[in-house]
């Protein structure tokens, strides 16, 4: 009797429900209205300039002269001839290569100290997350003042520890060594709080009772670092490197900002570069060509890192 | 060669949520073991016994009290100084490291000669079965074969002390019983002290030389297991140990207490000294092989609900909504005070009073 009366329930709201399903309801609509707009977005400034500046590449487009003459591999031949675009390109790798191990370890330290129990926490974890949450060309203007060849307050406190001499300075954006040091570590300043709270959701992904088994099986810190908790975040920190890498390498606001390439092109990398040359010395094909470079290294770059990645999954 | 392990007035406060002050996780716990004893700290979940444990091994420093090792202070001194070894609940293996790696972990820590290292995990696996383990990762194993290697890199470098925390709580019904036998086994094997959280009372009685009964921060009761089954310490450890629970019915100040098994119908209790109760029954279940009658009793007390449990060889037959004449033997009942719930001298039960 109760069969017979389920199935007659069931029965009843079957007729009215097909028609009329409510635009809301229809998940093969909905996920086409929610995906268009990043489609539209990707597609309009980043695919549509990545094809532009591949066609540039192979032109003679310039600022005064905006027609399009098929020129071949001239701006290529052009740029390899040209000593500041090696120059950039080997600044650009060892810029690149020594800010992600500095932020990949001080983003370690940092998330750390993040995870860790203390008074006053909320005010350190404000404090080390500024850095990134100040827009790069604020931050990087500070920075330019810090570093002033003649005004620097670093000076001054040199000065007063007696490491410079009265009247003395360091000139730290006016020689080439000094200058890509600073440089680096402006942005090594700027990315590392991004790579600690990366680091910091992977050190709070172990289960507690992992490091407390490495305790009791009497590993002391460095043990309990290196052979536990690093190896088990591994894939997010190299997630943080990845990120590293990427806006490193893409990044010239903070070089334009300091030095702008110099002192003579010793601080110059490939997206200033291309920038100085294409925008602003209006040589739009050659700069494209310059540009393009940033590509295959950092699909090569973004590959290596997730394979790593993925082999670290795997366990 | 066994160690001792001692706490003196071992309080433990955790610094409350909000409003509601401190939590007392253990309050005042004076407990020794006896060198080589399986002991087992047994209560409800949140009554502080797994941070008594925890406290022992280190990973939690107490608020007050000592902590005593083989006769020695152990406050302050970090997990590894201790010399002690933990099974957790989760097992808490290396998920990066294969079996092997596992094992030798505790033993690289210590710097152990490689030879020397190979001689310890040979013997280990050997003793729970896991040699042909080594090379997989812990997620390729089955929640056994996990605790095994959880056991064998505690049992690995000869700890003064085991500690286990609730190792069997993640298996099946089926494998716990037979996971349950070897830990025994392997302990009277070993011969090293061990303290043994759970929450189970059937693991407890069955594992432990000696139960810890703990509340509320706060050991209730510390005996043989035939001490805090048969003769509780208050009204908690009468209703938590048993299954059923003892019976308790209210007599003027006092409460009476007796077991289910206890509770017979009259003509099943031997003559002489026994107490005889009428007993309205309302329900009978049959649950492997035994009768668990539910009713009402009348005589000794106010009217209460209770629970007889007979065993197969009581043929009598009980339906539900008759009066029937039960008693309990009068060594078998227990007195306890209605206020403090504590155990008082017995008082002579004729006719109701």
């Amino acid at each position: 009797m109760t069969a017979t009366a389920e199935r007659q329930a069931a029965r009843v709201p079957r007729a009215p429900a097909r028609r009329k399903q409510p635009l809301a309801d229809r998940e093969s609509f909905l996920a086409k209205a929610f995906l268009l707009p990043s489609v539209v977005y990707i597609v309009a400034l980043v695919g549509v300039p990545f094809f532009l500046a591949i066609g540039f590449s192979f032109s003679d487009v310039t600022s005064g002269d905006p027609s399009f003459n098929w020129v071949g591999l001239r701006n290529y031949r052009a740029i390899f001839h040209d000593p500041v675009f090696w120059r950039s390109l080997s600044n650009t790798v060892i810029f690149t290569v020594v800010s992600m191990v500095l932020i990949v370890v001080l983003g370690k330290v940092l998330a750390n100290i993040l995870v860790a129990e203390f008074r006053g926490k909320w005010f350190v974890r404000l404090a080390v997350l500024l850095p990134w949450a100040t827009p790069v060309a604020l931050s990087a203007i500070a920075w330019l003042w810090l570093l002033d060849n003649v005004f620097s307050p670093i000076d001054w406190m040199l000065r007063q520890i007696g490491y410079l001499g009265p009247g003395q300075d360091m000139y730290w954006l006016g020689k080439p060594g000094l200058a890509m040091t600073s440089v680096i570590a402006v942005h090594v300043w700027r990315l590392v709080p991004l790579a600690a709270v990366i680091v910091m959701a992977g050190l709070v992904s172990i289960p507690k009772d992992i490091d407390d088994a490495a305790k009791v099986d009497g590993a002391g810190f460095w043990r309990r670092m290196f052979g536990v908790t690093i190896p088990l975040t591994l894939p997010v920190i190299a997630v943080a490197g990845l990120f590293g890498a990427i806006l490193t390498f893409t990044d010239m606001a903070v070089v334009y900002v300091l030095t702008r390439g110099g002192p003579t092109n010793s601080t110059q990398v490939l997206a200033s570069w291309a920038f100085f040359t294409g925008i602003q010395g209006g040589d739009v094909g050659q700069g494209a060509a310059i540009a393009l470079f940033l590509f295959p290294l950092l699909l090569a770059a973004a590959i290596a890192i997730l394979r790593s990645v993925r082999r670290a999954e795997t366990l | 060669m066994a160690d001792v392990v001692e706490v003196r007035e071992l309080r433990k406060e955790f610094a409350g949520g909000g409003r509601s002050g401190a939590v007392h996780a253990i309050d005042g716990v004076d407990l020794a073991t006896e060198p080589g004893e399986y002991l087992v700290l047994l209560g409800p979940s949140g009554c502080g016994k797994t941070t008594l444990l925890r406290t022992i091994a280190g990973l939690e420093e107490p608020s007050s009290g000592e902590v005593l090792i083989g006769g020695h202070v152990v406050n302050g001194l970090p997990p590894r100084a201790r010399k002690i070894a933990m099974v957790f609940q989760s097992y808490a293996l290396y998920p990066h490291k294969t079996v092997l790696k596992n094992i030798t972990f505790p033993l690289k820590a210590a710097k152990m000669p490689a030879d020397k290292q190979r001689e310890r995990v040979e013997w280990a696996t050997g003793l729970l079965g896991i040699e042909h383990l080594l090379s997989r990762r812990p997620r390729q194993l089955s929640g056994g074969e996990r605790q095994r290697v959880a056991l064998a890199r505690a049992l690995v470098r000869e700890p003064r002390v085991f500690l286990l925390d609730e190792p069997l709580s993640n298996l099946d019904a089926k494998l716990r019983a037979i996971a349950r036998d070897e830990l025994k086994r392997f302990q009277q094997r070993v011969g090293t002290t061990t303290i043994y959280v759970t929450h189970d009372q059937a693991e407890a009685m069955g594992l432990g030389d000696r139960i810890a009964v703990m509340q509320a921060g706060q050991v209730r009761q510390l005996g043989r297991p035939v001490d805090v089954y048969d003769d509780p310490a208050d009204t908690f450890v009468a209703t938590f140990i048993g299954s059923p629970p003892m019976n308790l019915v209210p007599r003027g100040s006092r409460l009476v207490g007796f077991r289910p098994e206890h509770l017979l119908p009259i003509e099943n209790v031997p003559g002489g000294e026994r107490v005889a109760m009428p007993f309205r029954i309302e329900r009978v279940e049959y649950l492997s092989g035994d009768r668990h009658v539910y009713g009402t009793v009348t005589g000794i007390g106010d009217e209460t609900r209770v629970i007889a449990r007979l065993p197969s060889t009581v043929g009598t037959p009980i339906s539900s909504d008759e009066v029937h004449d039960f008693a309990v033997p009068a060594h078998r009942l227990r007195f306890f005070d209605a206020d403090s719930g504590l155990r008082t001298e017995p008082i002579p039960i004729g006719a109701a009073p």
